[in-house]
C-alpha cells in the first residue's frame, strides 16, 4: 500500500523534473539548488553530485542521433484491451490518459536514425507512458526494431527505461519478453551489434529480456537496475537493503554491466562501440 | 480450501456411517450408496463452478503433486543432475535424465517442498539465478545429445532477494529465454501448478505449452498485482479475475496449446491418475514433434512466439 503511494508521489515529482517551471531546480539526490538554465546546458545532470535527472525520450533522440533526427516507425500501433482489464480505473481510460500526457503514442519510440554516420535501428522507451511498461505494443515495436536491424542488416541501439511488463495485459505482456528475446537470437546470427543502454529505472520484465541481452550493455550513473523492485525484496527478506543496492554501480561491480557512461558521453561512446563492432559508415 | 468443506463434511459422514455399520446388523449400504452419489454430484458442481481465485488456490493445494512426484510417477528411470557449474546447486530447480515409456528425455522443473523443512530447502519453489543457469546447462546438454526436453513449471516466482540480484536474476532469465529458442530438440512445457511471471518463463519456452486444468500462468501473481493496482494484497481475488490467468483463459488467448484435464477435485485427489494423463499428453506431444526436421522446429518455435500480442493498427 505504502509502496503505491510513494510511487505515485515519485511520478508527480518526476513530471516537475521533466517540465521545469521555475528558474531554479532542486537536485533530487543532493538537494543542491541549481539555476535551471545551467542544468539544461548540463543535459540535466547535477553539477554537484552527478545525479542524472530523468529526461524525456525526445531529449534522448536529440542527444544521441545525428542531427537529432529519427525516422519514426510503427506509430500506428495502438494498445487494445485484450483482458478487458479494470482495477480502480479501466485500462482503456488509463491508456487514453497516457496518450494525452506522454511523449509517445505507446511506451516506446522507434525508427531509423544515424549515429556518427552509421545507420541504426533505434528504440527508446518512454517512461511517461504508464511507467514505460511493456505491453503488446511496446513488445511489437521493439520486435520490429530488432527485425529492421536483422533485415538491414544494421546495428541496433535500444535505450531502456521501464518498470517492467504491463500488468493490465496479463500474460500477453509476459510473452513480449519471449518475442523480443527470440528475435535477438536471430540478430546475433547476423553479426550486427546490439548496444543496450540502461537508464533510470530498468527493472523486471524489460531487464529480464532484451535490456540484459545487449552485446554491450552500458548505463547512466546511479540508475535503478534489477529484477525485483527494492520494496518487494525488502518485504520478502524482511531486512533493510544495503546502500547502493541495485544501482548502476552495483550492477557494474557484480559483472552485469560493461560500463557506466555519463549522459554527456553517451553519444560518443555508443558511436565508438558501433565503429569497433562492425557498424559501417553509410 | 474453504470451497472443499462441503465435500469434506459429506466424506466424513459417509466414513462415519461405514465405521458405524461395521459389525452391526443395521444395513446402511443403501444409504451410503445414495450419499456417495450425492458426493459425486457435489464434487462436479463445486469444481465446475470455481472462480479464478479458487482455481489459483487449488494450484497451491498443500497436497498437490510437485515436479518430483510427477517424475517418480511417469519416469521408469531418473538420474538427477546437479549444479550450475558456477556457483551452487539450486534445490528450487531440479532436472535430469529420465526415461518415459522407453524414451530418453531431459526433464527440468521447479520443485516445491511438502513440509516446513523441505519448503525451506526448496525455497518454496523460487529459484535463484543459479537455478536458471542449471536449467540452461541441462537444456544445452539435451540439445547436444538429441534428448527432447520436458519442462514442468510450478513456481510462485523467481526469488526476489539480495543474493538473487547480486548474481543477476534478470540476466539469468533473459539468457534462458533467448537460449531456449536455439535448442535443437523438441520442448514440451507443462504448467503443473503455479506459473508466475519471469520465474516461469525463464524455463518456459516450448514448441508446445500445456496447462493442467487447475494451474495458472500470468505476468504477476494475483497478490502482487493487487498490492500494486488495488494497493491491497487482500484484493487478490479481484486481481485474479482481472488477470485472467487460468488454463481456460490462456487457451482462449492463444498462449497455450492445450489443457490437460485433472481428476475431479484436482490432481491431489488422485495423483496416480493425474500423472497418467500428464504422461500420455507428454508422449503424444513428443510423438507429434519428433518427426519435425530441426530447422522447421526452430522456425515454428520462433513464429509461435513472434505472433503473440494484441494491438490495433490505426
Amino acid at each position: 500500500m505504502e509502496w503505491f503511494r510513494k510511487a505515485k508521489q515519485g511520478l508527480a515529482a518526476q513530471e516537475k523534473r521533466n517540465i521545469p517551471e521555475g528558474l531554479w531546480t532542486k537536485c533530487d539526490s543532493c538537494g543542491e539548488i541549481i539555476y535551471t538554465k545551467k542544468i539544461e546546458t548540463l543535459l540535466w545532470v547535477c553539477p554537484n553530485c552527478n545525479y542524472h535527472f530523468r529526461i524525456s525520450s525526445r531529449k534522448y533522440v536529440a542527444l544521441l542521433l545525428d542531427g537529432g533526427r529519427l525516422d519514426e516507425k510503427d506509430n500506428e500501433l495502438l494498445s487494445g484491451d485484450p483482458l478487458k482489464f479494470r482495477d480502480s480505473k479501466k485500462y482503456l481510460d488509463r491508456l487514453e490518459q497516457a496518450r494525452q500526457k506522454a511523449d509517445s503514442y505507446e511506451g516506446v519510440i522507434a525508427g531509423i536514425g544515424e549515429m556518427g554516420g552509421i545507420p541504426i535501428s533505434f528504440a527508446i522507451m518512454d517512461f511517461s507512458f504508464i511507467g514505460g511498461s511493456m505491453g503488446s505494443v511496446v513488445g511489437e515495436k521493439i520486435a520490429r526494431a530488432i527485425e529492421r536491424a536483422i533485415n538491414g542488416p544494421m546495428p541496433l541501439v535500444i535505450v531502456s527505461c521501464s518498470g517492467g511488463a504491463r500488468m493490465q495485459e496479463g500474460i500477453l505482456s509476459l510473452m513480449q519478453m519471449a518475442k523480443t528475446s527470440a528475435l535477438l537470437a536471430e540478430l546475433a546470427k547476423k553479426n550486427q551489434p546490439y548496444i543496450s543502454i540502461l537508464t533510470n529505472p530498468t527493472t523486471a520484465g524489460v531487464m529480464a529480456s532484451y535490456a540484459s541481452l545487449g552485446d554491450v550493455i552500458i548505463a547512466e550513473p546511479k540508475a535503478l537496475l534489477g529484477f525485483a523492485g527494492p520494496r518487494v525484496i525488502q518485504q520478502t527478506i524482511g531486512q533493510d537493503l544495503p546502500e547502493g543496492f541495485q544501482s548502476s554501480e552495483f550492477f557494474l561491480e557484480k559483472g552485469f554491466l560493461d560500463k557506466i557512461v555519463d549522459r554527456k558521453d553517451l553519444r560518443d561512446t555508443t558511436i565508438k562501440l558501433l565503429a569497433y563492432l562492425g557498424g559501417k559508415p553509410a | 480450501m474453504d470451497f472443499e468443506r462441503p465435500i469434506q463434511e459429506l466424506e466424513k459422514k459417509i466414513s462415519d456411517m461405514r465405521d458405524f455399520s461395521v459389525g452391526k446388523s443395521i444395513e446402511l449400504s443403501g444409504e451410503i450408496a445414495s450419499l456417495e452419489q450425492k458426493l459425486e454430484r457435489l464434487r462436479t458442481e463445486i469444481y465446475s463452478g470455481l472462480t479464478r481465485w479458487q482455481r489459483v488456490q487449488l494450484s497451491r493445494h498443500p497436497k498437490r503433486p510437485h515436479t518430483l512426484d510427477y517424475i517418480k510417477l511417469i519416469a521408469t528411470d531418473f538420474i538427477e543432475l546437479h549444479g550450475d557449474r558456477g556457483f551452487a546447486d539450486d534445490k528450487a530447480m531440479v532436472g535430469g535424465l529420465a526415461t518415459i515409456d522407453g524414451q530418453q528425455v531431459m526433464i527440468v522443473g521447479q520443485q516445491k517442498g511438502r513440509d516446513t523443512k523441505q519448503k525451506l530447502m526448496r525455497n518454496f519453489g523460487m529459484a535463484h539465478p543459479e537455478g536458471y543457469r542449471k536449467a540452461r546447462r541441462l537444456f544445452q546438454l539435451a540439445s547436444r545429445f538429441h534428448l527432447p526436453i520436458v519442462v514442468l513449471i510450478d513456481t510462485p516466482g523467481a526469488f526476489p532477494g539480495i543474493g538473487a540480484e547480486e548474481r543477476g536474476q534478470a540476466e539469468a532469465i533473459a539468457l534462458n529465454i533467448q537460449v531456449m529458442f536455439t535448442l535443437k530438440v523438441p520442448i514440451v512445457v507443462v504448467i503443473i501448478g503455479e506459473g508466475a511471471s519471469g520465474g516461469a518463463l525463464g524455463i518456459g519456452i516450448g514448441d508446445r505449452v500445456l496447462m493442467m486444468e487447475y494451474s495458472w500462468y500470468s505476468v504477476i501473481s494475483p497478490e502482487g498485482c493487487a498490492a500494486i493496482l488495488w494497493r491491497d494484497a487482500a484484493k487478490a481475488p479481484e486481481a485474479a479475475e482481472a488477470l485472467k490467468p487460468t488454463a481456460d483463459d490462456l487457451l482462449a488467448l492463444g498462449i497455450v496449446d492445450k489443457i490437460i484435464p485433472e481428476p475431479i477435485g484436482g490432481a491431489h485427489n488422485d495423483p496416480v491418475q493425474a500423472a497418467k494423463i500428464v504422461k500420455e499428453e507428454i508422449l503424444n506431444t513428443l510423438a507429434e514433434l519428433r518427426p519435425k526436421p530441426v530447422d522447421l522446429l526452430l522456425d515454428e518455435r520462433l513464429a509461435k512466439y513472434r505472433r503473440m500480442g494484441e494491438y490495433h493498427v490505426l
